[in-house]
């Protein structure tokens, strides 16, 4: 089949990428900025799941990030756990709380949803903040272990680079498949239209939850990730703020395309280092791009260069009919 | 194939129907017409799951599915199109139709994510399968194209191939010559016969008179929610209780 | 302190918390009534109030009364110009679409007061007196009465306009049905262009009533807005009755549950509300279920 080729060829290029960037950028600050991308990649492809294939809202995601970096960070920190037990244990807790929390979450529709992810999100971070005893509260969690193998340990950022990548090309590589199968079909469905979907047997109700726990999971490992990474965490990475940054990198992208993630990570990572000399126009630099996206480009840039392109170049229109 | 028994249903002071009965046969059309406000879109609802009856029951063959939600009876083999189409407007014609194939397969989250081989040759079956499904409605043409895209006609095509890609037991279509010219019509009619000749009971929900009475084997009448009639074609023309509630024409 | 005098202090303080949450409440309840959109920059028009009335008396040096009233007034436009530019234009106006955007319109006008004012917490004065005034052993200030005072008032002529003239009926048409409301003539978008603007100046008016309380920065917004749109869920989006009721009842748990049980949870109080609000009785607890027409 040969859009199953295309598939694999363009996961492959990719991944081929990802594997050769650090000979370009080994050593340095870019290089723990890639480790970001990876892991905010990671986020946006589980967000995009949900919000563009689903259609499900959901303004608390950094709720299920910040707890895979708790509790994985606390066990193996305070308890002294293995990194790597801590991170079955953590994304396993965390799939079961959306799990259930999903059946009543996912009742809800459009605006209703949004205020109830959102209201979650919040509560978990105020959570995080005052369980001192456990958390160590607003002043931030310190000395979680690295990951190691046996006595190799992931100390440095190219190591870290490459052990979080692996775990974001793998969910890359899921989500892609179900995207284009019986499973991603039945989800593009349910946005279209629920009552629809369900006319033709798709289980909408089940379906939306089943979603929103892989979701839940993926965020709550890229969290294990993340905090072992960084062997500090603190409340203030996990609140309303990244939820919505997600969200962006998510509708940025591109709705619905899983590469299109990468691309809304990729550059909402990188835009803060560029702005860094802006420091006080960040946050308004970010409510601009979020209202200019969804005025002039709603389908995200993955849709939407090609179709300004289109647009302007004349030559192309002739060939238009050819792109997808 | 399918029985009503006794539906009734209230919406805080509202009746919408009353103690409404009747039964389709087997690979039989079967009109259900009356006035604007006689209940109709509210029976279907109740039929294909939307909404719950006050009262009564409802069987599919010999199984009582009151109170089943659309998903449950899908996998029944009872499937419905909409009179405001409700297509997946994102998805291509050719996925639409995939969508209606999703009760004839099986790969849940884990195989389709992991490119299992039973999933593989599921794709191949489901993709024939629609295929299939876009020529008995004469729409492959159309295949590759977005179906919010679709001209009304050709969507209501896409609706009806949809829901036969369910492979289901009764198919109900709510008004489905709504918004087509005479010659769409007639290509329905041709359409709903060949359905019936494949083996699958049809109900539908009409204002169209030609069409009923060219087509449907049957002819359930409701007014004011209450059942006024149920017969022939010929018997319910000549009604004068029918005709009364019409009062003329259409 | 006893017992009955600390619930007694809890009481009023959460009822006049919660006088501000009716009002941020109605001001959501009036845009969804008539566009359908839960605009997530309401609390920004809460800020702005506050920020707007400190900047035109410390810096501008406006006498009190002018200040309050450039306030709104600028909070107003705000509004007005957000519709514009940011809402009225918008292609595919889907819920995600109009969630983004809000969301955007207020981390924009956040962004904005951070750039013009900085980071730093600013007062006002309170209005006319400021001798506490006690009561059965619990404390109030005359500030709180203001609060009542003008969000009784406000709320008046909020359902005066609403059920006695011609520009709020139409509003109302508007939000019980867009299309036959346009098919007899109003103008639906300046319908909507006004539910902004009486939005975002019942935004700033209780913005500015409790600054003088609670203090004034860029990021206020956000939790105001959000426990706002609590009290509306909680009392129904009617905008009426059950919105106020909506408001007074939040501002209570809160203060009771911040006094009795913990106060650093206290903002989790009101999102648990909401939850549970949400997944049992999603209509409110004054109205009743609404059945869904296919």
């Amino acid at each position: 089949m040969p859009s199953m080729k295309k598939e694999l060829l363009t996961f492959f290029l990719f991944a081929m990428a990802v594997v050769i960037a650090p000979l370009f950028f080994s050593g340095g600050y870019l290089m723990n900025v890639l480790v970001f991308v990876g892991i905010n990649t990671m986020l946006a492809v589980a967000l995009n799941l949900l919000l563009g294939f689903a259609g499900q809202i959901s303004l608390g995601h950094a709720a299920f990030f910040g707890l895979g970096a708790y509790i994985s960070g606390v066990l193996t920190a305070t308890c002294g756990y293995s990194p790597w037990l801590t991170l079955i244990i953590a994304s396993t807790a965390t799939s079961v709380l959306a799990f259930v929390l999903g059946f009543p979450i996912l009742k809800l529709k459009g605006h209703y949803l949004a205020m109830a992810t959102l209201g979650f999100g919040i509560i978990v971070y105020i959570a995080f903040n005052e369980t001192v005893d456990i958390t160590a509260g607003p002043s931030g969690l310190t000395g979680i272990p690295n990951y190691s193998i046996g006595s190799f340990q992931f100390d440095s950022d190219t190591k870290n680079y490459y052990l979080i990548w692996a775990f974001t090309l793998v969910t890359i590589l899921l989500s892609v498949n179900l995207a284009n199968s019986r499973i991603g079909r039945a989800l593009r469905a349910i946005h279209d239209s629920e009552t629809a979907a369900r006319v033709m047997g798709v289980n909408a109700g089940f379906l939306k939850v089943q979603i929103f726990t892989l979701s839940a999971l993926i965020s709550s490992v890229a969290g294990c990730l993340y905090a072992h990474t960084m062997t500090f965490i603190s409340p203030a990475s996990f609140g309303f703020n990244f939820s919505i940054e997600l969200v962006t990198m998510v509708v940025v992208g591109g709705l619905g395309s899983i590469y299109g993630s990468f691309f809304g990570a990729a550059l909402l990572t990188l835009l803060p280092e560029f702005l860094r000399t802006f420091q006080d126009f960040d946050i308004l630099v970010y409510g601009l791009i979020l209202i200019l996206m969804i005025m002039f480009m709603p389908g995200g840039i993955v849709r939407g260069i090609p179709e300004i392109a289109g647009a302007l170049l004349p030559a192309f229109k002739r060939t238009r009919g050819e792109n997808a | 194939m399918l029985r009503a028994d006794g539906i009734t249903k209230t919406f805080g002071g509202l009746t919408a129907l009353e103690d409404v009965s009747f039964s389709v046969r087997d690979e039989e059309i079967t009109g259900i017409i009356g006035p604007n406000g006689a209940g109709k879109t509210t029976l279907f609802n109740i039929i294909t799951g939307l909404y719950t009856q006050s009262e009564g029951k409802i069987f599919l063959g010999d199984k009582d599915v009151s109170g089943f939600p659309p998903e449950k009876l899908a996998r029944l083999g009872l499937v419905r199109t909409f009179q405001n189409i409700e297509l997946f407007g994102q998805m291509t014609v050719l996925e639409n139709i995939m969508v209606g194939l999703h009760t004839r397969s099986r790969s849940g989250i884990v195989s389709c994510a992991f490119k299992l081989p039973g999933h593989l040759k599921e794709e191949r079956k489901i993709r024939a399968n629609a295929a299939e499904w876009m020529d008995f409605c004469g729409i492959s043409d159309l295949s590759g194209v977005a179906a919010g895209n679709l001209p009304f006609g050709k969507g209501r095509l896409l609706e009806i191939a949809r829901a036969m890609a369910l492979a289901p037991r009764v198919i109900l279509m709510d008004e489905p010559a709504a918004g087509l010219n005479s010659r769409e019509t007639e290509h329905l009619a041709d359409l709903i016969r060949k359905i019936r000749e494949s083996g699958v009971t049809v109900v539908l929900v009409e204002h169209d008179m030609e069409l009923i009475m060219d087509i449907c084997d049957s002819i359930v009448v409701l007014n004011l929610g209450r059942k006024l009639a149920e017969g022939t074609p010929r018997e319910i023309q000549e009604n004068p209780e029918v005709i009364a509630a019409y009062l003329g024409s259409d | 302190m006893n017992f009955a005098s600390q619930i007694l202090q809890y009481l009023l303080s959460g009822l006049s918390t919660g006088a501000i949450y009716s009002l941020i409440g109605l001001g959501f309840a009036i845009i969804f009534n008539s566009t359908g959109i839960i605009n997530f920059a309401q609390g920004e028009f809460v800020m702005l109030g506050g920020m707007l009335t400190y900047f035109f008396l410390s810096v501008v040096k406006v006498p009190f009364a002018a200040a309050m009233l450039l306030a709104v007034i600028t909070s107003t436009a705000t509004g007005v110009i957000f519709e514009r530019l940011a809402i009225r234009p918008l292609k595919q106006p889907t819920h995600l679409n109009l969630v983004i955007i809000t969301i955007g319109g207020s981390i924009f006008i956040r962004g904005l007061a951070m750039i013009v004012w900085g980071k730093d917490t600013h007062t006002i004065p309170t209005f006319y007196g400021s001798a506490p005034i006690t009561l059965e052993g619990a404390t109030i200030l005359p500030q709180h009465l203001w609060i009542f005072g003008i969000t009784f008032l406000v709320i008046i002529i909020n359902k005066l306009f609403f059920f006695y003239s011609i520009s709020g009926k139409a509003m109302r048409a508007c939000a019980y049905n867009r299309n036959a409301a346009s098919l007899v003539g109003i103008d639906v978008k300046r319908m909507v262009l006004f539910s902004f603007a009486i939005s975002s100046s019942m935004g700033a008016i209780a913005g500015m009533i409790a600054a003088p309380l609670t203090m004034t920065s860029y990021d206020v917004g956000i939790m105001l807005g959000l426990k706002g749109f609590c009290a509306a869920i909680i009392g129904g989006m009617s905008g009426g009755i059950g919105t106020v009721l909506g408001g007074m009842i939040l501002g209570v748990l809160e203060s009771m549950g911040a006094g009795l049980i913990s106060s650093g949870y206290k903002d989790a109080i009101a999102f648990i509300i909401l939850l549970l609000i949400l997944f049992v009785r999603p209509q409110g607890l004054f109205r009743k279920a609404e059945t869904e027409r296919v």
